[in-house]
Formats: C-alpha cells, structure tokens, sequence
C-alpha cells in the first residue's frame, strides 16, 4: 500500500470544487444545521410556562388572597377566571380554557388561625400528563412554601425547624434550553454529516465518473480521506456556529475547554462522514443513499441518544440498543464541556467512545469501497 | 521485442453469460492496435479486464509486462484509459479536470505546467481552458478525456471506442490526435464499430459474440476473403438486388449506393452468367466489375464461416 498525500489532496481539492458549484449541498452543509437548531432549540422545551388557571376562591378572605398571590407570583401560573361556581370551574377545564383550578375552601383563614389542617384542592387537567406533573409540582410547592411561612408566623420564630437548602448544579436555573441545545448539535451533525456523505461516492457511479476515477492508480484509502476531508471541515465549521448559536441566542453556557470539544468534535464527525461513505458505496444511488443515511441517524439519534427520553428508564432491549448509537456519547461530551466544564479525567470513557466510532466509521467506509466496475 | 500486450485464454463471465470466451492476442509495441465488432461482442468487456478495472474469469492478461490479476493497481501508472461513456467532472472546468486527473497520476511542478499546456493546445481547448466541461461539444470533450488519458504519458493507451456518436470532421481530428500519439512512440489500442475507422490501424482483431474471430492486418483480412464481391450498375437497384438474391453461385446480394454489391463464389461464372440473368428479367446491366472487399464485407463474410450470426 503505497499511500500519496498529493493524490488525496487532488482528490480533497476536486471534491470541495463539486461543493462549491452545488447550491442544494451547500444550503445542507451550512443553512441546514444552523436552522435546525435555532427551531429546534426554541420548539423543544421541557420547561412548563404560562400555565393557565382559575381560582375559586370560597374564603374571600385576607390569606386566601395571599395564597393566590403566591401562585401567581412564581411567573408560572396565569390567572384566566375567577369564579364562585364550582361546575363554572369543571366547565372550563372539559373545555380546555384552563389547565388547572385551584378551590380554596371556606373557613380557610379560619382553619389556619386556629392551627387546623386548611386544605386546598388542586384540579388538573391529566390528558398533557407530563405538564399536568409538572404543574402540579409547581402548585405543590408553592403552597407548601407558603403553608411554612403561616407556621413561622405563627410560632414567632424567625427560622424553619429544617431547611432543605436545595442548589441546582450546572444548570442552575434549570432551563431545558440549557440541556436541549448541547444535545442538539450532536443529534443534528449525526444527520448532516452523514446526508452530505452519503450523496459523494453514489454520485460517481450515477454520473458515470466512476470508471475514469478507477482507471488511475488512486488507492482506495486515498479517494475515502480525500472525499471525508472538505466534509470534515464543513462539520467543524457547523459546530463552531452551532455552539455559538447556542451561547448567544440561547444563553447557554460554555464552561469548558475548546479544544477537547474540536478533539472530540472531529473524531465523531470521522465516524459520521465514514457511515455515509460507506452508505453511499453500499447503495450506489443518491436516493437510496439518502434516505438510508437518514434513517440510520435520525431515529436513533433521536430517541435512544437521551436527548429527549431517559435511557435508564428504558426496557433492556433498548438500553441495550442506545450502547451502538454515537450520539449518546457526544452528548454527554457536549453537555460535559458546555455546562459542567469537566475535561478528559471525567470524559475519558466517551473520548474512547469516540475513537472507537471514528475508526469503525472510516472502517466500514474504505472496506465497502471498490475500484472495480461490477 | 516484447509485445506491449500479451493475452492467452482471456475470459469473463456475468451470471451464465459469457462476454469474453477464452480470447488470445499480443499487440505490438508502438502499434495501433484496433478491435472491430458489433455492440455486445466483447471489447468493452476486454479492455476493461486490461485496464484492470475487471477482474477475468479465467485465462491471463499481461499489460506493460505486469499481471492484469494480482497488478492491476501497477498496470493503472503505466497506461492511460479512456472510456466509451464521458467520465469527466462537468461541473469541473476544463483546467479543473485536468489538474485533478495530473493530480492523480501524480504529474507535478513544471512538468504538470508543460503537460496541461500541450493538452489544452492538443484538444484545441487553450481558449476555453475555464469552461464548464458540461457545456463542450462532444468533439471537445472526448479530446479533453483523451488528454487527461495521457497526462503522465503511459507508454499504452486504451481507447473504447472514442468517436462513438462523434461527427466525422471530430472523429477524422480525433483520429489525427491517435496517429500524433502513435508517431511519438504510444502503443494504442482501440476499439470501434465504425468500420472505416478500422481501416486506420495497423492490426485488427475482430471480434463477434464475446470470441476472437480473425487478427490481421486491413489488407490482409481483406485478402482472405474466400468469395468475390461484384458491383453492378443497373436501371433499377431494388429489383436487380431481388432478382440476383437467388441466383445460382450468388452468396449475397446488397444495394450499395445506387448499384448492387454482389458477392459470388465464382468470378469467372458469375460474370458470363450475370448479365444475362438480368436482362431476362428486363432489367439493363450497364456494368458489372469486380471491386475489393470492404472490412464490412470481411466481416460477414468470417462470421458467415463460422457458422455463427452476428451480434448486435
């Protein structure tokens, strides 16, 4: 095997000329990317905001009204109805006008004064389970918070008996956004890059370039670098701006080392770039090429990455399934460098994640390319 | 000296079809080596197992003294290959095919700079060096691919069929850029189905249905034709060509131009007999000569002997 740099740099030079006369692959390679993750990081959120309520307040006394205000002042409740009707209340629940009614009893004030159990009713609607749980979550504390104020009060003291003082780590204010966007640029590179591949090789043989290219002395590894090399650079160029996107639209924070993240960057966009090669030899055709190498990453990517769904919470067939899919690891990189700030003494196991993809990818690139005419 | 090409026993199957039955030849060094026959009968098939871009069936290829199975890689420095599809970049300007092509062959420095400009100024594209290769005529582009065939100057060339759907002023051009090659010493080997293109080579080898059926030269192959063709001028071409189909010792009987080409198994018979044939059936006979065969001729004719149809 007698390897040529200047053959793969040709081979490079000719494969950025295609790129730079193909408007489609250039809106892929820089357009794309950089729309999805300015939709996708404000369309994907966890965080349960505005959400509406009516009150029903059967007290109309001085506490009940500083419970409401409660409510409403933690920015997460929205005041739609006020009313005295109970079935009023119900209605607009089964209509969906509201997400939540809160009844406060008579004799609430009452209760409380006197040291008795005052309960408050919290009505849900559960169809949206996983905003239903949230809210509530919210309510309940909430209330308890100000049910330890009524307490404090009421004894004279000036501190709480127990104080859990609880601090969020990393992601302090606990936006999704936080989480969303880092996990994002894993998930969209896994697509790009292996689209943009997955187009190069079938294309030869569509066009019927092929045969001339595999008429010279070009080794096999050559053609695969050199194609890979211009793609690699559109990646990192994507992640640049997808972490900055990131850092500037979305406020999410970069703590970390820049250059473990190009490091690790460039080892999983080798393994992506390689998948699409080795899709686009496998198929030899632009439109089976794509459509396979969208499959292959997008489903997977998604759903068993831990972007959006707890791996751990998942059946052992698919906690199994998610150990093959890149993007978990980058992921985990991605939020490591962005919010924790942690470097290779904590990343390590996913670095060799990474090289392992990287060779595997190149692997099955070069081994499923031939130069001989079938 | 040792030929250029060495073929014995050349075969390759697809599936149960055979393409190229146990084929055997040598071309010469520094000779135009030409390969004749219909669509399907073969020659793509051979040059892509010496251009190493096939793997044989069975039997053996030498190339520039290297072993077409186990030196494919090796025999791709020492040759240039030119196909019968264009496969050239058309989104790549002119210059830009070039470059990448020398870049391949790993041509560099001054030499890269010395080789682009003689082929620019071979393919009389030196004007449209920044031309979109997409937009060339035909002409220009198979120039263009023959040039970047050669760019690191292999000592053999092959040509699959490289004027097809060409117009004849390009494919005399093309054909004056082959004999420029030859004079400075490049062994060519090219195939056509254009049999006035054939006549150009110095050897022919033809080839019907996936197996060698004659190699020799032009004037030679001619000179083996066992009958003899007629030309006949006559009052009315159609009905003359009916009339002699049937004749005793008649072979065949075609119209070519406004005359009849007759092919007989005696001259002396058919020119006593022929004549009169004609006027019976109140047809004039205002000459009739014997003419050389055509290599077209030749060719039905090799086939006919070997019992077999022709392909295509």
């Amino acid at each position: 095997m007698n390897l040529s740099l200047h053959r793969l740099l040709a081979m490079a030079r000719k494969e950025a000329l295609h790129l730079r006369r193909d408007p489609r692959s250039l809106g892929m390679a820089f357009a794309v990317p950089a729309a999805m993750i300015i939709f996708f990081g404000y369309v994907i959120s966890f965080d349960v905001n505005n959400i509406r309520l009516a009150v029903l307040d059967g007290d109309r006394s001085q506490r009940s009204r500083e419970l409401v205000d409660a409510l409403l002042a933690a920015g997460r409740f929205s005041i739609v109805q006020r009313t005295d009707n109970r079935h009023e209340a119900e209605r607009l629940l089964d209509r969906g006008s509201v997400r939540m009614v809160i009844t406060i009893p008579p004799g609430f004030q009452k209760n409380l004064a006197a040291g008795e159990p005052a309960p408050v009713q919290a009505l849900v609607d559960g169809a949206d389970a996983n905003t239903a749980a949230i809210a509530l979550n919210y309510a309940g504390s909430i209330v308890s918070n100000f049910s330890a104020r009524v307490t404090l009060q009421a004894s004279q003291r000036s501190a709480r008996p127990v104080d859990a003082a609880s601090r969020v780590w990393y992601n302090e204010t606990l936006e999704s956004s936080n989480m969303i966007v880092p996990g994002l640029v894993a998930v969209i590179m896994m697509i790009i890059a292996a689209m943009l591949t997955a187009l190069t090789i079938a294309r030869e043989w569509e066009r019927g370039t092929m045969e001339q290219l595999a008429a010279t002395p070009v080794h096999r590894v050559e053609v695969i670098l050199g194609k890979l090399l211009p793609y690699l650079g559109i990646g990192l160029v994507d992640v640049t701006a997808a972490v900055l996107i990131g850092m500037v639209v979305f406020d999410v924070p970069f703590r970390g080392n820049p250059l473990l993240l190009l490091g690790m960057t460039t080892l999983f966009l080798i393994g992506t770039l390689g998948l699409g090669i080795f899709i686009s030899a496998a198929f030899k055709s632009q439109l089976l090429a794509t459509q396979t190498a969208l499959l292959a990453t997008y489903l997977p990517s998604l759903i068993l990455s831990g972007l959006m769904f707890d791996i751990a919470g998942m059946p052992l067939v698919l906690r199994v399934l998610s150990n093959v899919v890149p993007a978990k690891y980058f992921i985990v990189v991605l939020r490591g460098i962005f919010l924790k700030g942690v470097g290779l003494e904590v990343l390590w196991a996913q670095g060799v994640a990474m090289i392992a993809f990287a060779v595997v990818g190149l692997g099955l690139a070069v081994l499923s390319f031939r130069k001989e005419l079938a | 000296m040792k030929p250029a090409v060495e073929v014995r026993e050349l075969t390759r199957t697809f599936g149960t079809f055979t393409a190229v039955d146990r084929v055997t030849f040598d071309v010469r060094e520094g000779e135009i080596f030409g390969f004749l026959g219909p669509n399907g009968a073969g020659k793509t098939t051979t040059i892509k197992m010496l251009a190493g871009l096939l793997a044989p069936a069975s039997g053996t290829g030498i190339v520039a003294g290297l072993d077409i199975r186990t030196q494919a890689e090796r025999v791709k420095q020492l040759i240039g290959y030119m196909s019968q599809l264009f496969s050239l970049y058309a989104d790549l300007t002119v210059e830009e095919n070039i470059a990448f092509f020398a870049g391949l062959y790993e041509v560099k420095g001054p030499r890269l700079v010395e080789r682009r400009d003689w082929v620019l100024e071979m393919a009389g594209l030196t004007q449209h060096r920044r031309r979109m290769t997409g937009e060339l005529s035909l002409g220009w582009k198979q120039r263009l691919a023959l040039g970047c065939a050669v760019l690191h100057q292999p000592p053999i060339l092959f040509l699959d069929e490289p004027t097809s759907g060409v117009d004849p002023l390009s494919r005399r051009n093309f054909w004056d850029l082959i004999y420029t090659l030859a004079a400075q010493g490049t062994t060519i080997f090219v195939s056509t189905h254009y049999m006035e293109e054939a006549e150009y080579c110095h050897r022919l080898a033809l080839m019907n249905r996936g197996r060698l059926i004659a190699l020799d030269r032009p004037a030679a192959l001619r000179a083996q034709m066992p009958a003899t063709i007629l030309e006949v001028a006559t009052d009315n071409g159609p009905l003359a060509t009916q009339a002699l189909l049937g004749a005793p010792g008649v072979i065949e009987s075609a119209m070519f131009g406004r005359a009849v080409h007759v092919v007989v198994e005696d001259r002396g018979h058919a020119l006593r007999t022929l004549p009169g044939l004609l006027e019976s059936r109140g047809l004039e006979c205002r000459e009739i000569r014997e003419v050389p065969p055509s290599l077209e001729d030749v060719f039905v004719s090799l086939v006919r002997r070997e019992g077999g149809a022709v392909a295509g």
